[in-house]
C-alpha cells in the first residue's frame, strides 16, 4: 500500500503556491499585453495599415533599378562616414579609460564618491543614443562631421566604460599582489600588475565598438552630423528612391566589410 | 660574488609589446595610423565662429539638464512617455513569440537543413539594417505614429533574440537531449523537456535586456516620425527648449536605470 502511494508522487520543480504566483504573473503580463495594444493604436489609422502592401509595392517598384551613376557621388561621404566612426570610437575610447578605472571596484580611488559618479557617467552616456547625442550636438557646435565624432565618442564611453571595468573587476588579484610585494608604487602596480591582464579584452572592446559606430554612423546625417546620412537624407527628401537603395546597398555592403574586419581582428587579438 | 658579476643585472626591465611582436611591423602599422589620422583630421572642417556661438547654447543645455523643466510641456512629455512605454512592451513581446520558432529553426542540432537555411536568412536580414532605416521605410508604409515604431521594433528584436536563442540552442548539453531522446520522446517532447528547461532563464533575461533596448530605441525612432519620446524630444531640441529637453533626457536616463535594477531582480527571480 505504502509503496502505491509512494509512485503517485510526482515530482515538481515548484512548491503549487510559487506556481500559482507564476500564473498570475503570466496572467498579469498578458493583461498589460492587450491594455498596451489598445493604448497604443488608439489613434492608429487601420485606413492605412491595411494600404501598406500596396504602398510597399510601389516604393519597391521605384527603387528598381537602383541609379548607379549616383555612386560616385557618395564616396566622399562614405569617407566621412568611416572617419566619424574611427576617429570617434578613439576619441571615446580614450575618455572611457580613466573612467573604467575610476568605477571598477577594485582600482578606485573612493568608492563612496568618485565609483558612483563613474557609473552615472556610463549609465547617462548608454542610455541616451547617438542620434540623440548627434542632435544636441548639432544644436550646439552646428552641422557637421565634428558634431557626428563627438557623438559618437560620447556615445561609446559608456559601452567601452563598462565592459572595461568589468574586465578590470576580473583581474587576478595575486598578480597585482606579486607586484606590490616588489615595492611598486600606484602607478606601477596599474602599469605592470592590471594593463597587461586587460590588454586583450581592451583591444576587443574597442574593436568591437569601432564596428558598431560604423552603423552608427550612417545615419547619423539625418540629423545633420555629416556623413553618408545627409545623402539618404536629402534622397529621401527628394523622393529619389533609385539613389535610396544604392545608398542602402552601399551601407550594407560597408557594414558587412566592417563586421568581417572586426572579427578577424578580435580572432587575431584573442 | 663579485661586485662586477652583480652589475651585469639590469637594473630596469621594459615590458615586451604584446599585440605585435616584430619591430619593422609594429613601426609601420604606427606610421600607417598617423597618416591616417592626419588624413582623416584634416577632413574636418570646423567653423569656429559657429563653435563659439554654440558654447553659449551648450551652456544653456547644460543649465537646462541641470534645471529641468517638466511641467510646462507636461503634457506633451507624458503623451510621448506613454507612446514609448507601450510600444516598449507590445514590440518585445510579439517579437519574443516570433523569434522562438525562428530561433527553433535556426538552430543547426535542431532543424533540417532547408528550415535552417530559411531562418538565418530571417535573421540576417532583420540586423543588417540600422533601426532607424528600418523605422523610415515603415513610416512610409503605415503612416506616422506608433505602430509604424511597434513594428520596427518588433522586428529589431527578431534579429536579436533569434540570433543568440539560436546560438545557445546549438551549445546546449546534448547528454540531456540524448536522454530524452532515447526514451522514445517525440519531436516536440524532445523540445518542451530536453532544451527549454536549458535555455528558459537566458531566455527571459535575454527578453529582459531586449525591453531594456527597445525602449531606449523607442526614444530615438520617433526622430523620424514613427511615435514616441524621440518626437517630443527633436521639438524641445528644434524649438530651443532645453530645459524642456533635459526634463526629457533625465526621464529616459531614470527610466533605463530602473529597468537595469528591475530585470536584475527578476533574472534572480526567474531562475
Amino acid at each position: 500500500m505504502s509503496q502505491s502511494s509512494n509512485q503517485k508522487a510526482i515530482w515538481r520543480h515548484r512548491t503549487s503556491r510559487q506556481r500559482l504566483m507564476l500564473w498570475f504573473g503570466w496572467l498579469g503580463l498578458v493583461a498589460l499585453f492587450v491594455w498596451c495594444w489598445q493604448l497604443m493604436n488608439r489613434e492608429t489609422m487601420w485606413f492605412f495599415v491595411l494600404d501598406a502592401p500596396r504602398q510597399a509595392a510601389d516604393i519597391g517598384g521605384r527603387m528598381w533599378p537602383p541609379r548607379w551613376e549616383y555612386l560616385p557621388e557618395l564616396l566622399i561621404p562614405l569617407w566621412d562616414t568611416i572617419n566619424i566612426a574611427t576617429i570617434g570610437t578613439i576619441g571615446g575610447v580614450l575618455m572611457a579609460v580613466p573612467i573604467a578605472f575610476l568605477a571598477a571596484r577594485n582600482t578606485t580611488p573612493s568608492t563612496r564618491f568618485l565609483r558612483p559618479v563613474a557609473l552615472f557617467i556610463i549609465v547617462t552616456s548608454r542610455s541616451i543614443n547617438a542620434l540623440i547625442w548627434a542632435l544636441l550636438l548639432v544644436a550646439i557646435i552646428g552641422p557637421g562631421i565634428l558634431a557626428g565624432m563627438v557623438a559618437i565618442a560620447l556615445r561609446s564611453i559608456g559601452f567601452v566604460g563598462k565592459l572595461l571595468y568589468e574586465a578590470i573587476e576580473e583581474t587576478d588579484p595575486l598578480q597585482v599582489e606579486a607586484v606590490a610585494a616588489t615595492g611598486a608604487g600606484r602607478a606601477q602596480v596599474l602599469n605592470y600588475g592590471i594593463v597587461p591582464q586587460i590588454m586583450p579584452a581592451f583591444w576587443g572592446i574597442s574593436v568591437f565598438r569601432w564596428d558598431i559606430n560604423i552603423r552608427e554612423s550612417t545615419i547619423l546625417g539625418l540629423v545633420g552630423a555629416g556623413g553618408i546620412g545627409l545623402k539618404l537624407q536629402g534622397s529621401l527628401n527628394t523622393l529619389a528612391w533609385g539613389q535610396v537603395s544604392v545608398i542602402l546597398l552601399l551601407i550594407l555592403g560597408t557594414v558587412v566589410v566592417s563586421e568581417w574586419i572586426s572579427a578577424r581582428m578580435r580572432h587575431a587579438i584573442i | 660574488m663579485s661586485r662586477a658579476a652583480v652589475s651585469h643585472y639590469p637594473t630596469s626591465w621594459r615590458r615586451p609589446p604584446q599585440i605585435i611582436t616584430g619591430r619593422r611591423w609594429r613601426i609601420g602599422i604606427q606610421l600607417g595610423i598617423l597618416a591616417y589620422l592626419i588624413l582623416a583630421g584634416s577632413s574636418v572642417e570646423v567653423d569656429w565662429q559657429r563653435v563659439m556661438e554654440g558654447l553659449e547654447r551648450g551652456q544653456r543645455f547644460a543649465m537646462g539638464f541641470l534645471q529641468p523643466d517638466f511641467a510646462s510641456r507636461w503634457g506633451d512629455i507624458s503623451r510621448g512617455l506613454i507612446e514609448s512605454l507601450t510600444m516598449t512592451l507590445t514590440s518585445t513581446v510579439i517579437g519574443v513569440l516570433i523569434s522562438v520558432p525562428i530561433g527553433i529553426g535556426a538552430a543547426r542540432n535542431l532543424a533540417p537543413r532547408s528550415v535552417y537555411l530559411v531562418c538565418r536568412a530571417i535573421i540576417a536580414v532583420s540586423r543588417a539594417l540600422q533601426e532607424i532605416i528600418i523605422a523610415i521605410f515603415f513610416v512610409a508604409m503605415f503612416g506616422f505614429g506608433p505602430f509604424a515604431g511597434f513594428l520596427t521594433l518588433s522586428l529589431a528584436t527578431i534579429g536579436f533574440l533569434a540570433k543568440l536563442l539560436a546560438d545557445d540552442i546549438e551549445e546546449i548539453e546534448p547528454g540531456q537531449a540524448d536522454a530524452i531522446r532515447a526514451t522514445g520522446a517525440s519531436w516536440w517532447q524532445l523540445i518542451n523537456y530536453a532544451i527549454q528547461p536549458q535555455v528558459m532563464p537566458r531566455l527571459i533575461g535575454l527578453s529582459l535586456y531586449r525591453l531594456d533596448i527597445n525602449f531606449r530605441e523607442s526614444a530615438v525612432i520617433g526622430i523620424v516620425g514613427a511615435g514616441g519620446i524621440g518626437g517630443t524630444l527633436n521639438t524641445a531640441i528644434d524649438r530651443y527648449e532645453y530645459d524642456s529637453a533635459g526634463a526629457i533626457l533625465l526621464v529616459i536616463i531614470a527610466i533605463v536605470m530602473v529597468a537595469e535594477y528591475a530585470s536584475g531582480y527578476v533574472r534572480k527571480f526567474v531562475q
